[in-house]
This record gives structure tokens, sequence and C-alpha cells, in this order.
């Protein structure tokens, strides 16, 4: 943000005499705006914070969203989640890992924000390295999964048993604060992975990753609406992305054990899953795993009547 | 103030007002600003609830559809009492006998679609039969569409022909005249079918069928709006409004709300002079009633299918 252009012109100077001046270009700014339904709006609330450095650097505006902008990417995610679920399981691999690629493409950029967050050069490349692992991991499990928790189950009556998962429906997860990039993506992946689509709240004090983030999914063919990502407060917003009955899951990144309380009382209003990944380093291996896939997924079990043929016995 | 009674001369259709295109479109914007919370949002939602015409108008409509859908306009959601009943019911006239039988005793009316819904395009003998045939089965109010084409081609007299003979056919039902505002295509079209409609005995005029893209607008219904006011001073009567087709979200519902408000005032706020044309209309009502209810955002899934 920093850089100039340093311009050498010849002007003429008051008293007609040519002298050498230093122009400095204006430099054009990035809006930092939300994520909703594949498009970038502002918040409806029309507020915005200051994002800062630990120094106290100004670095940007950024949209201070409302829970209408809440409940607008609700109804985006909810209107996202049939053509997304019905994906072939290897189409959406295909997407995550273009998102790979396109995160690639642009990891100088994300390298500077991290750094202007306070990340160190060196811990900011390895960071942008490992999102970019990540997001290749969860796009490789898209479709082996479900081989692996699927199960055929054995039964006493003549059918055949088996269960597999399903994608549980919209999630709103609020991610982890501390790290402002791998945080957002190592829970966005595997939620989308299963074939949910999800509204996310991105780290209040590191906000612009999540943005160029957006960017990103914007252009890896990702379908409008699977990804919604917020930026704000979670103490304004948390409770609303607990109570919302379209909403079937919710993920929590932080420790506050009072806002753990709360969103355990407000979920069971319609029987939500909620998540608290509040001891996990998103930096290490411990950070990612099919399990985080399983977590949002149901398991829907099917009795298939087998006929019985010729008398053979059972078999399918 | 003029008064009922007085002499009605029919004007010549081809004076009828031209519409400033811009201006309308900035004065309906407008009416979608105003700012209605919290006990102002129910009791407008509770009454645009009672002004829903809940629709079916599709080919594949089976009696035990439209029973269904009967059965949801007398129980529009049990888990909140209170809650008013929706002003009718309309299907095609094969199923008005059905829908009639369905709603007995509910005080729902039935309203009919007739006059070969949604083209139009048939004969006047056709016509009249449809018409009779929905009215004969029980139908309340009878829905007709215009001649588009033959307005098109200027034929003002033929149209206003066609709507007073069908009125004259539907005999006590109320007739409600559908422009197909879309059909139409420029605003001044609308004004002067509008015009040929109520001079012709519309009891209400209605933007569209639901059938053809773009659904009707705002500015469109404020024009038909303005045309009832203009009607209504020069006539005394009174003509009742329908807006149909896109109208599928209750903070759209309350934005007309307003305009009718605003622009014909407090004697069309109900739905003897005011309806709303809608299958998905009512459950995101619902949902927004729960919501000031409740305090939580709601689910789809709570609620009945169309």
């Amino acid at each position: 943000m920093e850089k100039e252009i340093k311009k050498s012109s010849l002007s003429v100077s008051e008293n007609g005499i040519e002298k050498k001046t230093t122009q400095k270009r204006l430099e054009v700014l990035k809006t930092y705006k939300i994520y909703i339904g594949g498009q970038f709006p502002r918040t409806e609330s029309g507020r915005y914070y200051v994002a800062s450095s630990a120094a106290g650097k100004q670095l940007a505006n950024v949209c201070l969203s409302s829970r209408k902008d809440f409940r607008d990417a609700v109804v985006a995610a909810r209107n996202a989640f049939g053509g997304w679920s019905n994906r072939a399981a290897f189409n959406r691999g295909q997407i995550l890992y273009r998102m790979a690629e396109m995160l690639e493409g642009r990891k100088a950029q994300f390298i500077e924000e991290l750094i202007q967050q306070d990340t160190s050069r060196s811990k900011a490349e390895k960071e942008v390295n490992l999102a970019i692992d990540r997001l290749i991991y969860y796009s490789g499990w898209c479709d082996k999964f479900q081989q692996v928790f699927s199960a055929v189950n054995p039964v006493a009556t003549s059918h055949f048993n088996f269960s597999v998962p399903e994608p549980t429906g919209v999630v709103s997860i609020i991610a982890p604060q501390q790290d402002g990039l791998i945080g957002l993506v190592s829970v966005i992946a595997p939620v989308i992975a299963g074939g949910n689509t999800c509204i996310v709240l991105a780290s209040e004090s590191k906000p612009l990753c999540s943005v160029t983030f957006a960017e990103v999914i914007n252009s890896s063919d990702m379908p409008a609406g699977v990804v919604n990502i917020l930026t704000g407060k979670p103490s304004e917003l948390a409770s609303w992305f607990v109570n919302h009955m379209d909403v079937n899951a919710t993920i929590y990144c932080e420790k506050d054990s009072s806002v753990q309380k709360m969103m355990q009382d407000k979920a069971a209003l319609n029987v939500k899953r909620i998540f608290f990944y509040d001891k996990i380093n998103w930096n290490s291996d411990e950070g990612q795993s099919p399990y985080f896939i399983m977590d949002t997924q149901e398991i829907k079990t099917t009795w298939h009547p087998i006929e019985h043929i010729a008398g053979s016995g059972g078999g399918y | 103030m003029p008064k009922t009674g007085m002499l009605t001369t029919i004007p010549d259709f081809t004076l009828t007002p031209r519409i400033d295109q811009v201006g309308a479109e900035e004065r309906a914007s407008r009416f979608t600003k105003r700012s209605i919370k919290k006990e102002a949002k129910v009791n407008g939602l509770k009454l645009v609830l009672n002004m829903i015409d809940l629709t079916t108008l599709e080919g594949k409509d089976t009696e035990g559809k439209v029973k269904q859908l009967c059965y949801k306009a007398m129980h529009l959601h049990d888990a909140l009492p209170g809650l008013p009943a929706v002003a009718a019911v309309c299907v095609y006239p094969t199923m008005v006998k059905t829908a009639k039988n369905a709603l007995k005793g509910s005080g729902i009316k039935v309203a009919s679609v007739a006059t070969g819904f949604p083209s139009g395009q048939a004969s006047r003998d056709v016509k009249i039969r449809d018409t009779r045939y929905a009215v004969d089965n029980g139908a309340d109010e009878v829905d007709m569409v215009i001649s588009r084409g033959k307005f098109h081609a200027g034929e003002y007299n033929y149209v206003f022909d066609e709507i007073a003979a069908v009125k004259e056919a539907c005999g006590e039902a109320r007739l409600k005249v559908i422009l197909e505002t879309s059909d139409l295509i420029t605003f001044d079209k609308i004004r002067r079918a509008s015009d040929i409609a109520m001079y012709a005995g519309a009891d209400f005029i209605k933007t569209a069928t639901g059938k053809i893209q773009p659904p009707s607008s705002m500015p469109v219904a404020l024009i038909m709006i303005e045309a009832i006011r203009d009607f209504y001073y020069k006539t005394g009567k009174m003509v009742g409004m329908k807006p149909a087709g896109g109208i599928s979200k209750a903070k759209v519902a309350l934005h007309y709300l307003v305009m009718v408000k605003e622009v014909l005032g407090e004697a069309w706020m109900n739905n003897h002079w005011f309806r709303f044309g809608a299958s998905s209309l009512a459950n995101d009502v619902l949902m927004q009633i729960m919501k000031e209810k409740t305090g939580v955002y709601q689910c789809a899934s709570y609620f009945s299918i169309d």
C-alpha cells in the first residue's frame, strides 16, 4: 500500500525557470466489501469500522455487517444449497481445486495483507502456502469421504441396509479471530466439500484476507451463494448466527464460554448442530481432517427390501 | 366530490392521458422508502393476508391440489392463532365446484379465471359461455382477460363491448378485468386499457395473469391506481385493484399497501377493493409475522407447501 511511483517531469515554476519536480501517484485503494450470493454489496446498514494494525495504522474501512446482511446471506445460501449438494462430488472437488489455483495466483496479495496485519513475512508465506495446500487436501476428499464413512449394515431381516453421509444444509460459521487466512480456509473448506453452503463471519481484527478470499471464490466457478462472507463483530452477530431457523449447523471457533453457553441455548430452538473448534491449531496438521467434513454431515440410513430370487437366499 | 348515479359519458379512449414514464417510476420508487416496523408492520401483514387471492392456475391442477389449497386458505398457519383468512381462492372454471364445496361455510370466496385465460384468444361466444360456466358452478368472482390483439389493433370498441358482455354474463359475480400489462408494453396503453375496462363495467382491474414475463411492476400498478382515482373523481364509482404476478415477498406487498393508501386512501384498504393475486406471498407473510412474534428468522420448511 505504501508503494509510490515517482515520476519525473518538467514544469515551469513561477519565475519561468524550468524545474524538475516529483509527482506522487494517488494510489487506488480497494473497498473491502462483503460477499453475499455471488455479489459484493456494501452492508445494508451502511456502517463500517476501521481495521488497523497493532501499531495503530489504519488499513481499511471494513463493512460492519448487520443481522439483515446475515439474513440475506442465509437466503442466498439456502437457494444455493440444492444445486451445490446435487452436484457430482467430483465436480465439487474440481471447484475446490480451482480455488487453490486462484489462490496460488494471488499469493503475493495475500502475503502483503497478512504482513499489514502484523504477521512476519516468513510466517505469512507459510500461512498462504498452507491455505493453498489445505484447499487441495479437501478438494481430494470431496469424492472420497463418502466411501470411507458409508457402511453396509448387517440386519436380521431381508433388507439391504446402508448408511451414507448427506450434507446437513446451511451452516453459519464464526471464523477464528487469530488466523486471518488459514483459519478462514480451514473452516470453509470442509463444510463446502461436503456439499453444504455457508455464511462466514470473518475475523474482526484481521478481515482483509477474507474479502480478498471472496474474490478468489468468485473466480473459481463456485456457484453464487455457496460461500457468503461477512465482516463485522461476533459480539453483535453471534446470537443471530445461531438462532436463525433456516440454519442447520453453527461453527464457533473462539473460547468465550459465555458465547458458547448462549449458542447452546439458542441452538436448541431448531435442534441445530453446534461445534466449537476452540482448541485447534489451524497452522498444524490437526487443522485438517475428514472428520471436519463429517461434522456437518447427517447419516442417512436406507432399508431396501431384497427380492427373494428363486430361493437363492438373501442377496442384492 | 362527485355523487354516485351521475351520468357517465363514455370518453374517446384515444384521448386518455399520456403517462410520464420517468415520473411514474420515480413516484413508485418513493413508496418503497417508508419505514414500517413492529406493530404497524404486523397489522400491515395481517391486512395483506386478508387481501390475498390464493391462486393455483396450472395445467396440472387436480381436484386434490385444489382441495389442498382450499384447506390451506382456511388454515394458514395453525401454530399462529388469530390470523385472518385469505380473501378468495382463485382457480380455473373446471375447479370452481371443487373449491366451492371445499370452502363451504368458511366465508372465503371462490374466484375463477375465464374467457380463454391466459391468452384470451377465443371467440366471443366461447368467452361468454366460459364465464357462465364459472358463475353457474358458484364462482363469486370472475377474472377475465382482455383481447390484447384487438387492443393493439386499435379496436377499442371491440374490447369495450367484450368486457361489457362478460360483465352481463357475470350477473351477481364481481368482475376483475386482467389487462396483462406486459402484453400492453407501454404505460400509455396500460392507462388506456384501464379506462376502457372501468367504463365497460369492471369491478376490479387486475395487472397480469402471472403467466408471462416480466411480471407487472409497481409503476404499472401505480398507473392503474391513478386511473382508478381519476375514474372515481369523474364518475363517483369505486373500482377495485388487484396486482398479480411476481409479488412473492411480504415487504413488496407492504409497499403496495403504502401506494394504495397514499393514492386512493383509506376506503380502498380492505379486501373488497384491493386484492393480491399470489401463490407464494402468503407463506412469506406468515414467516414475517412469525418473525415479529418470536424474534427469530424463520425457515420455509416449517410452513405449508404452496
